[in-house]
């Protein structure tokens, strides 16, 4: 059976673990006869010229994992950021584990979706903000369809976060092929600070594709940092669909990190709405094999006097495809406006491909729009200087990908988390380098 | 003195018309409206044409009566209607003239208007003509200098039927029947157009150059225009486009052809000012061309544009860089006013080796217009040491017009090297002050500062061009800004 006929015929056996007179089901009834009607986007969609996802599909995913399985701390804690304390979200193949987790209800809330979708205290701000800026798109709303469980996030008024939240989703290889669908929600109120680290791991070699959606609320000076760390398995798919939504003077920053995976898309959208606004999107890729990265990134600024800062650095070895779909629109109120978008990349291999389209639509004229994009190798006369003094060609080379990554780490606001990304970029490289980044 | 406020401005601009936007009156011979294959037969026979011409038109037709018109472009328009269009339009008094004395008056003083004369040109300029008005070319001057050369430059309906060979083995060669909608409506119902042939080793002389109007009304115009530099050859190429003022939308749907074997070099320059429609936006000329080069070995092609009028542009010159070592450029100038679209930029697809191209493209937009800019840059995995350096300005002037790009940028070849980069801006406050400062007024001072905006593209323009292209931004954007 076609995965679309699955996953629509299996909306049926999830309702019947679901409270299905809420009006949280609505919008799951509704979201699913969207994605009856489109199905999976194909090539001949705009958006995805570049990336099939026909590779993927072919799989078939159980929706629904039958049995859980506990893990044991000792044997995961490498994919943790376990050297310093930290608020932990953990899933194991799509179902929480308060085992390995560690939340609170102290001032701030770090939770579960499924409870703030079913307890009746979380009514209003489930109404407030569940789905009200996550694209209607099929996969977007694929994942509304089968909204339960994820990352909860509540941090009200002028609360500053004592230390990251890390969401983590494990797959163990318990079913020969998995999907997982995540929703988080994150609503920081005016004057807090939170970051957050997400990551998608799966333990074994079995397929896993995760639809992933996040709708982030940014109220008035609120300032979020989240880091997407994707470093999974060579069989593992990841799409990731954010959404932010900033409202006045808040500062808000996404980095993505991706090494690993089969095929991972990340949907980054950005809406600003309100004045002074700060965005930022960074990303650094590195990858190689047969792997496939599509960066797809939306900053729509609505209001005057904002900022969007794009930054994505990318490296391909191998048969790797590199993707970068980076779209800012200003409008006609959006004066002021000041919007950069830079896209970097190096090519290691013939058979490597980079497709990059960097598009401004601009309707303001007081604006400063750039966008710059290179696509080149590693500079030969740099490699020459380094090896005249005695560093051999490979670690040459390694450094020079490093300095070209630099910039991206430089703004990445937790130490520990900046010492792990080094340490899998200098992996990834096959180097060893004696000092931090 | 009284201080000269936008206002004024904006008044002045309203009150200026189209200065080209005149109607001359000469009888014209025209086909039934509508399309249909006995229409296709009709033209083909009308033109004297051989059989296999008239075969490759209904192939034409029948690849366009499946294919759907694009709507990926981003422009907004009502279709025309195809079977509302009159497929075939010809002056009356008949062609062939030995001197220009013989020219039917009235479209000699067509031209005077248009600030071409020919003669004036002849003396002066020293730039051969290939006037077409409504599709049927009636004078040829320079042709006896050009053929001492060996060089071929006539109609395209003569070239089929005096040079069938080159015409039979290259049309359709690089934009073939079925490749886009409006080629391949082109491919079917072309009327006439240019044809030049460069034989090898030639340099040539002088600049050729085709001035193309729309006149008759409710006449589609659908050029084809076939220009083949042979090896070691170079030809620079002008075309220039005015049309007359008309309420219903007109339709220009043209093919060009450039084929550079190797080490050849073909240089092809467009000044385009069709109708672009009033301040409402009514009227003026829908301009879907296709335009595309092939490049052989060490060959070059260089597309120059200034594009200033039509209603709603859809045009991509492109170029193939099929041979190693060859070049492809673009540079261009595209602005829009009033309620303008225009959707341009190029493709350059590297196929060989140490293939090389360069794109500069400037946007101006104001009024409620919208200026985009579409392009792909195409590096295969078997074209090692590609380079490719692209670079778009836009310029904005008001607050209700638009401008967009949208760069493809794919690459399959790590020795390649490709730099992109965009930036869109307007005309600062300071800049104006500081012209004012020195006693020059706000309109000259925008003149002076757009002028500055596109000298890389006004630079690459021969002569004759550059005058009239600069003449032309002024006229377009008086007054547009804030």
């Amino acid at each position: 059976m076609e995965l679309k006929d699955k996953l629509v015929s299996s909306f049926l056996a999830f309702e019947n673990h679901i409270n299905v007179d809420s009006k949280v089901h609505d919008i799951r009834s509704e979201a699913i006869k969207t994605f009856e009607n489109e199905g999976f986007p194909s090539k001949k969609d705009e958006n995805w010229k570049y990336t099939s996802l026909k590779s993927i599909l072919k799989h078939d995913y159980s929706v629904f994992p039958k049995q859980e399985k506990a893990l044991e701390y000792k044997d995961v804690k490498q994919y943790f950021i376990h050297d310093i304390d930290t608020y932990k979200i953990v899933f194991i193949d799509g179902k929480y584990s308060s085992h390995l987790s560690q939340t609170t209800h102290d001032k701030i809330d770090v939770c579960l979706m499924s409870s703030a979708l079913e307890k009746p205290k979380y009514e209003l701000i489930i109404e407030n903000y569940f789905n009200k800026i996550a694209a209607k798109d099929s996969l977007a709303v694929l994942n509304t369809a089968f909204s339960r469980e994820g990352a909860y996030i509540h941090i009200p008024k002028n609360q500053l976060v004592n230390k990251p939240i890390q969401i983590v989703h494990f797959s163990t290889g318990n079913e020969v092929a998995l999907m997982l669908q995540p929703r988080n929600l994150i609503v920081v109120e005016e004057n807090s600070h939170v970051q957050i680290i997400e990551r998608h791991q799966s333990l074994t070699d079995n397929p896993v594709l995760t639809n992933s959606v996040t709708e982030i609320f940014a109220n008035k000076r609120a300032i979020v940092d989240y880091y997407k760390l994707q470093n999974d398995k060579h069989k593992a798919s990841l799409v990731d669909n954010t959404y932010i939504d900033q409202k006045r003077e808040s500062l808000c920053s996404v980095h993505t990190f991706s090494f690993g995976g089969k095929l991972t898309r990340n949907n980054l959208n950005f809406f600003q709405n309100g004045e002074r606004i700060d965005s930022t999107m960074k990303g650094i890729t590195i990858i190689g094999d047969k792997q496939h990265v599509d960066h797809n990134t939306l900053v729509h600024h609505i209001e005057p006097n904002c900022e969007s800062h794009q930054d994505y650095k990318g490296i391909f070895g191998d048969q790797s495809t590199g993707v970068f779909n980076g779209k800012v629109v200003v409008e006609k109120e959006a004066q002021k406006t000041n919007a950069f978008q830079a896209n970097n990349n190096i090519l290691l291999s013939d058979k490597a491909t980079i497709n990059t389209k960097p598009q401004l639509e601009i309707f303001a004229d007081d604006v400063k729009c750039s966008h710059g994009c290179t696509i080149g190798q590693l500079d030969e006369s740099a490699l020459f200087y380094m090896r005249s003094r005695g560093i051999p060609k490979k670690e040459a080379k390694a450094l020079l990908m490093y300095a070209f990554s630099n910039n991206v780490l430089n703004s990445v606001k937790i130490p520990e988390l900046k010492h792990r990304i080094t340490k899998l970029i200098a992996h990834k490289l096959g180097i060893n380098i004696g000092f931090d980044l | 003195m009284s201080k000269y406020t936008e206002d004024d401005l904006r008044e002045e601009l309203k009150t200026t018309e189209y200065e080209y936007g005149f109607y001359t009156d000469i009888e014209s011979e025209t086909f039934p409206i509508g399309l249909n294959e006995e229409i296709v037969r009709a033209i083909s026979k009308k033109k004297e044409e051989p059989q296999w011409m008239t075969d490759w038109r209904l192939e034409a037709f029948s690849v366009w009566k499946k294919i759907k018109e694009p709507e990926w472009a981003n422009v907004k328009y009502t279709k025309p209607d195809f079977q509302a269009i009159s497929y075939y339009s010809a002056p009356n008094s008949k062609p062939k003239y030995d001197s220009l004395d013989e020219v039917d008056p009235e479209l000699l003083a067509t031209f005077k208007k248009l600030g071409i004369s020919l003669d004036e040109q002849k003396k002066l300029a020293g730039v051969a003509m290939d006037v077409v008005i409504d599709s049927v070319s009636v004078a040829t001057t320079f042709k006896k200098t050009l053929g001492e050369k060996g060089i071929i430059f006539c109609s395209i309906s003569e070239a089929i039927k005096e040079h069938p060979e080159l015409v039979k083995k290259y049309i359709g060669s690089v934009v073939p029947q079925k490749d886009n909608f409006y080629a391949a409506l082109n491919s079917a119902v072309f009327s006439d157009g240019s044809f030049c042939y460069i034989p090898k080793g030639v340099r040539c002389p002088m600049e050729l150059s085709t001035y193309f109007r729309i006149n008759q009304a409710g006449t589609g115009q659908f050029e084809r225009t076939l220009v083949i530099a042979d090896k070691g050859s170079y030809v620079s190429y002008l075309e220039g486009c005015t049309a007359p003022s008309r309420d219903e939308n007109q339709l220009h749907a043209a093919v060009v052809e450039l084929i550079a074997l190797d080490e050849a070099e073909i240089k092809y320059s467009t000044v385009q000012n069709w109708y672009p429609g009033n301040a409402e936006g009514k009227g003026g000329v829908f301009n879907f061309v296709t335009k595309r080069g092939l490049c052989e070995t060490n060959a070059k092609i260089s597309w120059t544009q200034v594009e200033t009028g039509s209603a709603v542009t859809w045009k991509y010159p492109s170029c193939i860089l099929k041979g190693d070592n060859s070049v492809g450029e673009f540079y261009s100038i595209a602005v829009t006013n009033n309620h303008q679209q225009a959707d341009t930029g190029t493709k350059m697809i590297h196929l060989g080796k140490n293939t090389k191209s360069t794109i500069i493209s400037k946007g101006i937009s104001a009024g409620k217009s919208q200026n985009s800019y579409r392009g792909l840059v195409q590096i295969n995995s078997r074209a090692d040491n590609a380079r490719n350096f692209s670079q778009c300005d836009s310029l904005l002037m008001g607050n209700e017009c638009g401008a967009h790009t949208f760069p493809y940028i794919e690459v399959k070849n790590k020795k390649a090297q490709i730099e992109h980069e965009a930036t869109t801006s307007k005309i600062g406050e300071d800049q104006i002050f500081y012209c004012n400062q020195r006693g020059i007024d706000t309109e000259k001072a925008i003149a002076l500062i757009v002028n500055g905006f596109s000298k890389e593209v006004l630079n690459k323009l021969p002569m004759e061009f550059a005058v009239e292209a600069q003449k032309l931004l002024e006229i377009s954007l008086e007054g547009s800004v804030g």
